[in-house]
């Protein structure tokens, strides 16, 4: 038993954080702020270079024969630099690819995959991303997923409804009617809907835990520079306290998400759904919560637009959003307890 | 990562999980809470069968007469005894998790035969006297005072806080040698006979009702040089070498513990169709255990590579001190009405007759968990120590 990061992932996470740190500082991606294509097509294609789509897939089918813990490890950088786009979906899309040979060009990024989950009762359809979109995965009920190629997607966007303001300015919004095209190619084989939800669960997590650490740092970084009263803000108990209960809730939310990326790679180590669903209960918890901290220590600046750290708080609530009702994920853990 | 254990691990766990279903159910009665000579009785005699078929002191070094056993092999060790219900170490604490590994490490030859033998063995019980009335997370600012006279120190003062007091044989004592300002540079650790004249208990009742711990007032006690573990005035170092032999398995017990009460709780509110609400809350608790106990991996993990504990042993202790409490107040609140009597109650389904957690350990649970954010260093502290040691902020 040894739960630590080995070397490989130690070296995965640090090639990771270097292409972020290259292709994602976040003056340039805030440039794109409100616009209609925040994906770039050069930095999708860069992601896909670097493995980030295909790195769980078979080597036989193009991948790096890896696992889902290391996929955590690689989204979890992916989350600390607040990288915009449908990052999840591209990545189990590629896994999707045998099956569906719509997605074939998601694994090396040249291929940009969004996923909804359309709500019940024929109300339309917020989709993230579309105008960049050229696949989508439409998870439906029962475990359903249908798979719109570019054709589809291409009419879903000619009578999809564009959100002026979306609360992340980097995750554009579009309300698709409910009477939109039809989708016909659906993957109706056992255990592909329950191989989605799980990576969905456990990835979506790694990267609330990117942000959940990532916001941590920027509050104690802030707290040590920023002086009143002649001294550190963060000399202060009342600040002292917020910053250690930020760590808590980012490494325990670490813990039980990469607990669940290996749980899903070993199953004989426990449950995958009850650890998956608790992985990202927490984590979406800790995202939400530490990048709202953030906001408070940061003071007055924090309110506003100028400082990025309203990115953080925005992107946490979109994915907590796709992870659906915390309360859902928390009964699933009390059934399956 | 990789959460499987090793065939030799595996091996260690199977070899002591088939001596602890032979040995627990050969057990007495446990004995009621305040009872403590029959406590004594008790865990000194599960000591001795664990000393007999070589499982004590698994984690004591080698030369201290223990196994030697590496993080992992603790971890699995503390798991599989809460696992069978074993009992818990209770008045061998200080001894096996305290005095004795800083004994094996600090002591003499002669000193480590003449103390160690006997705790293993479950023969002698130590108490620790290190916080005062005016010392608790100020420990450094101890006054209990030492004076030598020739091969004697003569000890006045008091200390708090000292579990199982009474029932102890000996105990590990922080006095002030230097001069009163001295903070840590003037503190000496002694093994101090808890028979020796001048030493009087007082019994302290806590909000459960029960004497878990007590005062000790010392009136002109006189102890040999010869008790003196380490240099004198370098008993700060002394009482600290212990923490590093902690490997994040501290909480093991109490953790898998309260999985199982989670799990009792779920049941019972299941048959009780308890609402949607109290679903999520039961939910978001296992959520937070099962974080926890891949945390207390981590940590372990972290041990068995560095040989020194990380990050996590602070971050642990916080989440876990306040989880149970949620956990405490979410069960007493499902008992309702059952949940103000501390007597157990015949019928109904919060009596443990009918296999759940009966009302009485709902109680107890509920009322000790508050004494988890104080003890072994209040949450206040510890999110100081977190801020300042871990994250670096700077001291106010």
């Amino acid at each position: 038993m040894d739960f630590e990061l080995s070397r490989d992932q130690v070296a995965l996470a640090e090639l990771v954080r270097v292409i972020v740190a290259g292709r994602f500082p976040i003056e340039r991606v805030r440039r794109a702020e409100g616009g209609r294509q925040v994906v770039d097509d050069d930095d999708w294609a860069a992601l896909g270079e670097a493995g980030v789509f295909s790195l769980t897939l078979p080597e036989d089918a193009g991948g790096a024969g890896l696992g889902m813990a290391d996929a955590a490890v690689v989204f979890e950088e992916l989350g600390r630099g607040v990288v915009p786009g449908p990052l999840v979906a591209t990545h189990l899309a590629a896994r999707l690819a045998a099956r569906a040979p719509a997605l074939s060009g998601a694994a090396g990024g040249s291929m940009v995959v969004g996923a909804t989950r359309p709500p019940s009762g024929g109300q339309p359809w917020l989709v993230e991303h579309l105008d960049s979109l050229s696949a989508l995965v439409v998870r439906g009920d029962g475990g359903r997923l249908t798979v719109a190629g570019p054709a589809e997607v291409a009419a879903l966007a000619a009578v999809a409804r564009p959100i002026e303001r979306s609360l992340d300015p980097l995750t554009p919004l579009s309300l698709v009617p409910a009477a939109g095209p039809a989708l016909d190619s659906v993957i109706d084989e056992e255990g592909a809907g329950r191989e989605w939800d799980l990576g969905t669960r456990v990835l979506t997590g790694a990267l609330c835990v990117g942000i959940a650490a990532a916001t941590c740092h920027l509050a104690v970084e802030h707290a040590k520079h920023r002086h009143q009263f002649g001294r550190p803000i963060g000399s202060f108990q009342a600040v002292k306290h917020l910053c250690a209960d930020m760590l808590v809730r980012a490494e325990t939310a670490r813990a039980a998400v990469q607990a669940a990326a290996v749980t899903v790679d070993q199953p004989d180590v426990g449950d995958p759904e009850r650890a998956a669903a608790g992985g990202a209960l927490l984590a979406a918890e800790a995202a939400v919560a530490n990048a709202r901290t953030c906001v408070q220590v940061f003071g007055g600046m924090g309110f506003t637009w100028e400082v990025p750290v309203h990115l953080y708080l925005m992107r946490a609530k979109v994915l907590a959003a796709s992870l659906g009702p915390a309360d859902v994920l928390a009964a699933t853990v009390a059934d399956r307890y | 990562m990789d959460l499987r254990y090793t065939a030799q691990e595996e091996r260690f766990r199977a070899e002591l999980r088939g001596w602890l279903e032979g040995a627990v159910p050969s057990l007495p009665d446990k004995p009621p809470a305040d009872d403590w000579p029959a406590r004594r009785t008790y865990d000194t005699h599960w000591q001795r069968l664990l000393f007999d078929a070589g499982w004590a002191g698994v984690d004591w070094p080698k030369e201290g007469g223990g196994r030697g056993a590496g993080p992992v092999e603790q971890l699995v060790y503390a798991e599989e005894l809460a696992r069978a219900h074993a009992p818990y170490v209770g008045v061998n604490f200080v001894g096996l998790l305290h005095a004795g590994p800083t004994i094996a490490v600090e002591g003499t030859p002669a000193q480590r035969a003449r103390y160690l033998p006997p705790i293993l063995r479950g023969e002698e019980v130590w108490c620790q006297g290190f916080s005062e009335p005016d010392a608790g997370s100020d420990l450094a600012s101890l006054r209990t005072r030492a004076v030598r006279d020739g091969d004697q120190y003569v000890v006045n003062g008091s200390k708090t806080w000292t579990s199982h007091a009474e029932v102890a044989d000996l105990c590990e004592l922080l006095v002030r040698t230097g001069p009163e300002d001295s903070r840590h540079r003037g503190i000496t650790w002694l093994a101090v006979p808890m028979d020796t004249p001048g030493i009087e208990i007082r019994p302290m009742r806590t909000i459960a009702g029960t004497t878990e711990f007590a005062e000790l007032f010392f009136d002109d006690v006189r102890v040999p040089v010869a008790n003196r573990l380490g240099e004198e005035d370098d008993g700060w170092r002394v009482a600290m070498v212990t923490l590093s032999f902690e490997r994040g398995t501290a909480f093991v017990g109490e953790l898998l513990s309260s999985v199982e009460l989670l799990r009792s709780l779920r049941d019972v509110a299941a048959q009780q169709g308890a609402p949607a609400a109290v679903t999520a809350r039961i939910g978001h608790l296992g959520a937070e255990l099962d974080a926890l106990w891949a945390l207390t991996r981590r940590n372990v993990s972290q041990a068995a590579r560095d040989g020194v504990p990380g990050i996590g042993g602070s971050v642990f202790k916080l989440a876990f001190s306040e989880l149970r409490q949620r956990l405490g107040d979410l069960g007493l609140e499902l008992a309702g009405s059952a949940g103000l009597s501390w007597d157990e109650l015949a019928g109904g389904p919060w009596s443990a007759a009918a296999g759940g957690p009966g009302n009485a350990e709902l109680v107890d649970t509920w009322v000790n968990s508050f004494s988890r954010t104080i003890a072994a260093g209040t949450s206040q502290i510890q999110r100081n120590i977190v801020a300042e040691r871990i994250l670096g902020l700077p001291k106010g």
